[in-house]
């Protein structure tokens, strides 16, 4: 580091961490693309087939083969597929016929909103939870912190989902069924963000409004739960190391409230370190809605997923990869550079 | 001799005479720690009770796994069939017992496949240094960044639905995370004389890698690896719900909960009834690989 300052000055020394990260984020973005690059082309479908069918002359099938580059180098291809994809050019489904990033376009929104209340749930919940915990150790609420992380290990989402269904959908009727709203509202929303709860406030159409809530409330809280169980039991462990801390303990003596103690002194040092935790279950939470989503019939990407796994769609199936990926790769990095930017201590 | 085999103070004793004392003395300790954790003795008794119960199959289950009687479909349960019978008339129980023998394979080869690639990966990476960590540790932190499941889900995609092939998949996406614990523990030695003592005898790196370096990594391998079978676990059953991992008539619990998604508002059990054993599994896998790592890896309490 001392070298650094000598070579760059203190600023660009500051900012060579930050340069390195970005390096390594595109680096991962590579990797995914390869990743995606590979498994493309290990599929036992033959691509030239798709094309031509199967009853094309020996010629067609050549011709086809080189007009679509199968044989360059793999190198060659690779960078292809790179640029094209850059492009935002991801193939065209074969079950839907449309471009696969119109595809996702559309559905993209169905999985934001059900993943962003359950973070809102998650956070709301969780960091109270493991703050209380924290203060008050070997307690009820510590107890239950526990069985809700062993719980967030054991027990599958699906069937989670599943149970949840059953309960407060089929036995109480508290909740909305599968889907995103009742079914005779379905498509009378006018479509302006694609977030089905947004747009019907925009519309005004308050009926629409609670139709979509009851459907969203069991499928984002049962994701909430998930990350309620991580952060939760994150926050109690960052609170439990600044508790053990000498300027508590000098805070103790001089005199001030617990209150203050728990929520000025503990707590604030440790907001940044929770960003990166409540990022990194964020991002989570959007590859935990492939398996909700199926259950619960949910328009959004991960049910998109599965169904072009089930038809062996695979432009579809590479496409939710790569922008899922991305995605999480960008928050997971995303938060890891704020909390260098914001912590002191990660700068030196 | 072997009177003092069977005492404590053989097996306590400061100064073994032999290495096999030494061994078996260690083995004691930790079996005498591991004792003390209640809730690790839980987990052990349900992992026990899943060998027990997936060797015993044929003998334990009350009625074929894949034979029903279709005037019996769909019945709740009762005496005759404690968990009810699916919509083949086939006995959900017996299908449960049998479906330990699948997770049981998946697991087991997850952990033969997964584990001992990533341990190579990250002694070699530790051990050498440089340009071959710096490339190794790139090539493991980008699998490590990326969703593990629709990793997992592309990769069933590609090599087509089956249990083989999830096992391969859910392999692919676990390995990272061994080779991290491995280099960082490596790191911690790799400077130490007596891998400087074992250079100078002339031993090769392969020697020293597969001889010195992999064993003090596996404590802390072994640990994870049963940290992670619940979450192997889930991700299999994930695949077999959607229909990528073992085949119908498998009794795969994930592939069962999946059929009984159909009758789930009226016919609840032949859903619920698979999923009770994953959890329950599941748990025990935790539990168990929470105490082994308060007894064999104490560092690793605060980290998670």
């Amino acid at each position: 580091m001392a070298q650094a300052i000598r070579l760059f000055g203190p600023l660009a020394a500051r900012l060579l961490p930050i340069v390195w990260l970005l390096l390594v984020v595109a680096l991962t973005f590579l990797g995914l693309l390869a990743i995606t690059f590979v498994i493309g082309r290990v599929v036992p479908i033959d691509p030239v087939l798709a094309v031509v069918g199967d009853r094309a002359s020996r010629e067609t099938y050549e011709a086809a083969r080189l007009a679509m580059g199968l044989d360059d180098p793999l190198l060659v291809q690779f960078v292809r597929y790179v640029i094209e994809v850059a492009q935002g050019n991801l193939g065209r489904s074969v079950s839907t016929g449309r471009p696969v990033i119109e595809d996702l376009a559309r559905v993209f929104p169905a999985t934001l909103e059900m993943a962003t209340i359950g973070i809102i749930i998650g956070v709301v919940i969780g960091v109270p939870m493991g703050v209380m915990a924290a203060a008050r150790q070997g307690t009820w609420i510590d107890q239950i912190i526990r069985v809700l992380a062993l719980a967030g290990y054991a027990i599958p989402a699906f069937w989670l989902g599943l149970v949840g269904l059953v309960i407060f959908y089929a036995k109480f009727r508290l909740v909305g069924g599968p889907g995103r709203i009742d079914i005779f509202m379905d498509g009378m929303v006018p479509v302006r963000t694609g977030l089905l709860l947004i747009d019907s406030l925009i519309a005004g159409d308050m009926r629409a409004f609670r139709s979509a809530w009851s459907h969203v409330v069991l499928p984002a809280t049962i994701l909430g739960f998930f990350s309620l169980a991580y952060i939760a039991r994150m926050t109690r462990s960052f609170m439990l190391e600044q508790l053990s801390q000498e300027y508590i303990i000098t805070a103790r003596v001089k005199g001030a409230p617990e209150r203050v103690i728990i929520w000025r002194h503990a707590f604030r040092p440790i907001r940044v370190q929770l960003i990166t935790v409540i990022g990194l279950s964020y991002a989570g939470l959007l590859e935990g809605s492939v398996m909700i989503e199926t259950v619960f019939s949910w328009p959004g990407i991960g049910n998109y997923l599965t169904t072009a796994l089930l038809n062996a769609d695979m432009n579809a199936v590479l496409g939710a990869t790569l922008v899922i990926g991305a995605v999480f790769i960008t928050i997971n990095k995303g938060s890891d550079l704020l909390y260098r930017l914001m912590d002191p201590r990660a700068r030196a | 001799m072997t009177m003092h085999i069977l005492s404590r103070d053989w097996l306590l004793s400061e100064d073994p005479e032999t290495r096999m004392q030494a061994r078996l003395g260690q083995f004691y300790r930790l079996a005498r720690a591991l004792m003390r954790n209640p809730l690790a003795m839980v987990g052990l008794a349900i992992i026990v009770m899943l060998l027990l119960v997936a060797a015993l199959a044929p003998w334990l289950a009350p009625y074929s796994p894949l034979e029903g009687n279709l005037q019996n479909r769909l019945q709740p349960p009762s005496a005759a069939h404690w968990m009810g019978t699916d919509e083949l008339g086939r006995d959900i129980m017996s299908r449960v017992i049998f479906g330990a023998r699948i997770t049981l394979f998946i697991v087991l080869l997850v952990a033969v496949i997964a584990a001992p690639l990533g341990l190579m990966i990250g002694a070699v990476s530790g051990y050498f240094g440089g340009w071959v960590d710096r490339v190794l540790m790139s090539v493991t932190d980008i699998f490590l960044s990326m969703p593990r499941l629709i990793l997992a889900l592309a990769f069933v995609a590609a090599l087509g639905p089956g249990i083989e092939n999830a096992v391969i998949a859910i392999a692919i996406t676990t390995w990272p995370v061994y080779a991290r614990i491995a280099r960082a523990e490596t790191l911690t030695f790799r400077t130490a004389e007596f891998i400087a003592a074992a250079q100078m005898q002339g031993a090769s790196h392969a020697r020293i890698i597969a001889r010195h370096v992999v064993p003090l990594c596996l404590s802390s391998t072994i640990v994870r690896v049963t940290l992670d079978m619940a979450g192997i676990i889930l991700t299999a059953a994930g695949l077999g719900f959607l229909g990528l991992g073992a085949q119908p008539p498998l009794p795969e619990w994930g592939a069962m909960i999946s059929r009984g998604r159909a009758f789930i508002l009226d016919q609840w059990w032949v859903a619920t009834m698979p999923g009770f054993a994953i959890v329950i599994v599941s748990l025990g896998f935790c539990l168990f690989g929470d105490g082994l790592r308060d007894v064999l890896d104490p560092k690793g309490r605060s980290k998670s």
